[in-house]
């Protein structure tokens, strides 16, 4: 029970920090909003979709994914700074559930991707984005988003109690998350790739994400280019799986990581 | 009874490459204050953040608060306070918030977090800059709020891990001063330096450490006899040297030594103030008058000299002091 509370109140802390430095939370939204722009305006035009609504209805569920994916380097290089300024062995000296601060931490990095995802969502709105599934399925749509952040946000532990600098948790986090997000359906079909890459693409999690978002926005999944395939038939479980995969890696792997980090 | 107890602590790096304890063993009365002097690379560090159940060891025993460290860590980190090397402090909040998040985490409940959190904002001087965030804090100050946040709940046991490393001669004047109101509360307090004189202000008791092993101990007093006794130091004018020198020497017994450009004479004393006015009274008979004269006891620096046969250099440029951040030691 304390070790809950301990949790939430690193939580607290965590969105507290948004609140003393509001720039965070503007940036970490300028850049997905920028990419709305730019996609459907550059792009938009010669990408032809034949779905009705035009091509914004399939970015925005990209974007969204693309978005959240960035919770990774964004825990990494949080808990990368901490870990520099040597806070951590203030934490850790504290009576307190050892497990504490990676839960806290997770859990407010992963909160704040409703204010983001919120955001975007307006976006989304102003140019176009008209979601024809239902408010259910919509809400589902985000809460998705949301735990695939939050499955995230632990690989992003690890990565930031690997690497220790936070500069370089930046530089590698990007490294692994941008080519993840290109390499996929998101923001454009599939079918052009070379045939090995599009074995990878329709089993990378940010495809399966994409689509299942799309199947939950109402929108048919026709980017799924090799069709017939398991992920491409059922992104959502598929997305499901590689969550739980994701998080019974991690959550453990990145508290041991953590409590021995000292040594 | 012993507050803290450690025996053979062996620490070591890189799989073995780099020895930072090397059987060390020290312990700490209750209610009294021992530091643990040495210069930068002996294993201070290393030695709080075992203490402090940070760091396991790779053998030794550790008792803190009569609790095993090693085996009951959780109940350790019930009775101590720690204050790093760096202060640990959240940056981008205030003082205010830092205190009572820790007050929290140290299960004091809301209210009484911002009670506490406000109690010791006042005691350490902080309550105007309570409210800006920590990053526009002067590095005294800095230190003060991290020294109060291991302070929130009254520790039995009080790491502090150079304290006064990195500011200026205010700033370590003030934390002195605050560190000696909490003794006087009756802490028991183990506190790192690499500054002799800081050392000898605040311990009741010295143990010093030089590539992870405490290579002598005692009060400083006892460190300093263990030296040797006080130096007789007379300055005179160029024409009374040779005389001087013949008076010195016949009154302490031993060989006087001339510091030429100082003119200055001095000799090994066991008698003290007694050699002195002695001394004092048959130049004065002699018609001569120094223009200065002290006794001059040993210094700690002159204690590491003596007990190290090197003088209390720096071991490696591997930690920048100043900045108050970590730099991280990669090689
Ligand atoms: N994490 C580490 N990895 C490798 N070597 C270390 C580490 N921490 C300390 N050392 C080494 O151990 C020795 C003792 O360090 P430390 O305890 O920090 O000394 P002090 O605090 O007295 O300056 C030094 O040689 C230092 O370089
Ligand atoms: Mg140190």
């Amino acid at each position: 029970m304390s070790a809950f509370k301990d949790t939430m109140i690193i939580t607290q802390r965590q969105l507290r920090l948004l609140t003393r430095v509001p720039e965070v939370l503007i940036f970490s939204t300028i850049q997905p909003v920028m990419f709305v722009l730019l996609f459907r305006y550059v792009f938009g035009g010669s990408i032809s979709t034949g779905q009705p609504g035009g091509y914004v209805q399939l970015l925005m569920p990209g974007i969204f994914v693309q978005t959240v994916a960035f919770t990774l380097a964004g825990t990494a290089s949080g808990l990368a700074e901490d870990m520099k300024k040597g806070l951590i062995d203030r934490f850790r000296s504290l009576p307190i559930s050892q497990s504490a601060l990676v839960m806290g931490r997770t859990l407010g990095d992963s909160l704040l991707n409703i204010v983001v995802l919120a955001v975007m969502g307006i976006a989304g709105y102003v140019v176009g984005w008209r979601p024809t599934s239902g408010a259910l399925n919509v809400a589902i749509g985000f809460i998705f988003l949301l735990l695939f952040g939050y499955a995230l946000s632990w690989v992003g532990i690890f990565v930031g109690l690997s690497a220790k600098d936070a500069r370089v948790v930046q530089n590698v986090s990007f490294i692994v998350t941008f080519p993840l997000t290109f390499l996929s359906n998101a923001f454009a079909p599939t079918t052009g790739m070379p045939r090995a890459l599009q074995y990878f693409a329709e089993w990378n999690p940010v495809s399966t994400m994409v689509a299942g978002c799309r199947e939950l926005f109402g929108l048919e999944n026709q980017f799924g280019a090799t069709a017939g395939s398991f992920p491409s038939e059922n992104p959502l479980l598929t997305s499901f799986l590689y969550m739980l995969v994701i998080m019974a890696i991690f959550i453990p792997v990145s508290v041991r990581k953590y409590k021995r980090s000292a040594d | 009874m012993k507050s803290v107890i450690a025996e053979d602590l062996v620490k070591t790096y890189r799989n073995g490459a780099v020895r930072a304890l090397d059987h060390l063993s020290l312990d700490v009365e209750e209610g009294t204050v021992l530091s643990v002097l040495g210069p930068n690379g002996a294993g201070k560090t290393t030695c709080v953040r075992i203490l402090a159940t940070l760091l396991k060891p790779d053998s030794g025993r550790a008792m803190v608060g009569g609790i095993d460290v090693i085996k009951h860590p959780d109940k350790v980190r019930e009775v101590i306070g720690l204050s790093g090397q760096y202060a640990a402090v959240d940056e981008i909040l205030t003082g205010w918030d830092n205190l009572v998040m820790f007050g929290q985490l140290y299960h004091l409940g809301k209210k009484a977090s911002i009670a506490r959190a406000e109690e010791l904002l006042e005691r350490f001087s902080l309550t105007e800059s309570a409210k800006r965030p920590i990053k526009t804090y002067s590095g005294g100050m800095r230190r003060r709020l991290d020294l109060a946040a291991s302070l929130i709940v009254k520790p039995k046991v009080l790491f502090l891990d150079e304290p006064t490393t990195g500011l200026d001669p205010r700033g370590r004047q003030e934390m002195w001063s605050v560190i000696e109101e909490l003794v006087k509360g009756g802490v028991t307090l183990l506190l790192t330096t690499q500054y002799l004189e800081e050392a000898d202000q605040l311990a009741d008791e010295i143990a010093v450490i030089d590539h992870g092993k405490v290579i002598a101990r005692g009060t400083s007093d006892a460190l300093k006899k263990q030296v040797g006794g006080e130096r007789l130091e007379i300055v005179v004018e160029s024409q009374n040297i040779a005389k001087t020198m013949e008076v010195v020497a016949t009154i302490s017994g031993n060989k006087a030594t001339l510091d030429e450009g100082l003119r200055m004479i001095s000799a090994p004393v066991s008698t003290g103030a007694t050699a002195l006015i002695e001394t004092l009274r048959s130049l004065d008979s002699a018609g001569i008058h120094p223009l200065d004269v002290g006794l001059k006891r040993p210094s700690l620096d002159d204690v590491f000299l003596s007990l190290t046969g090197h003088a209390a250099e720096e071991k490696k440029e591997e930690e920048v002091a100043t900045t108050g951040r970590r730099k991280k030691a990669k090689k």
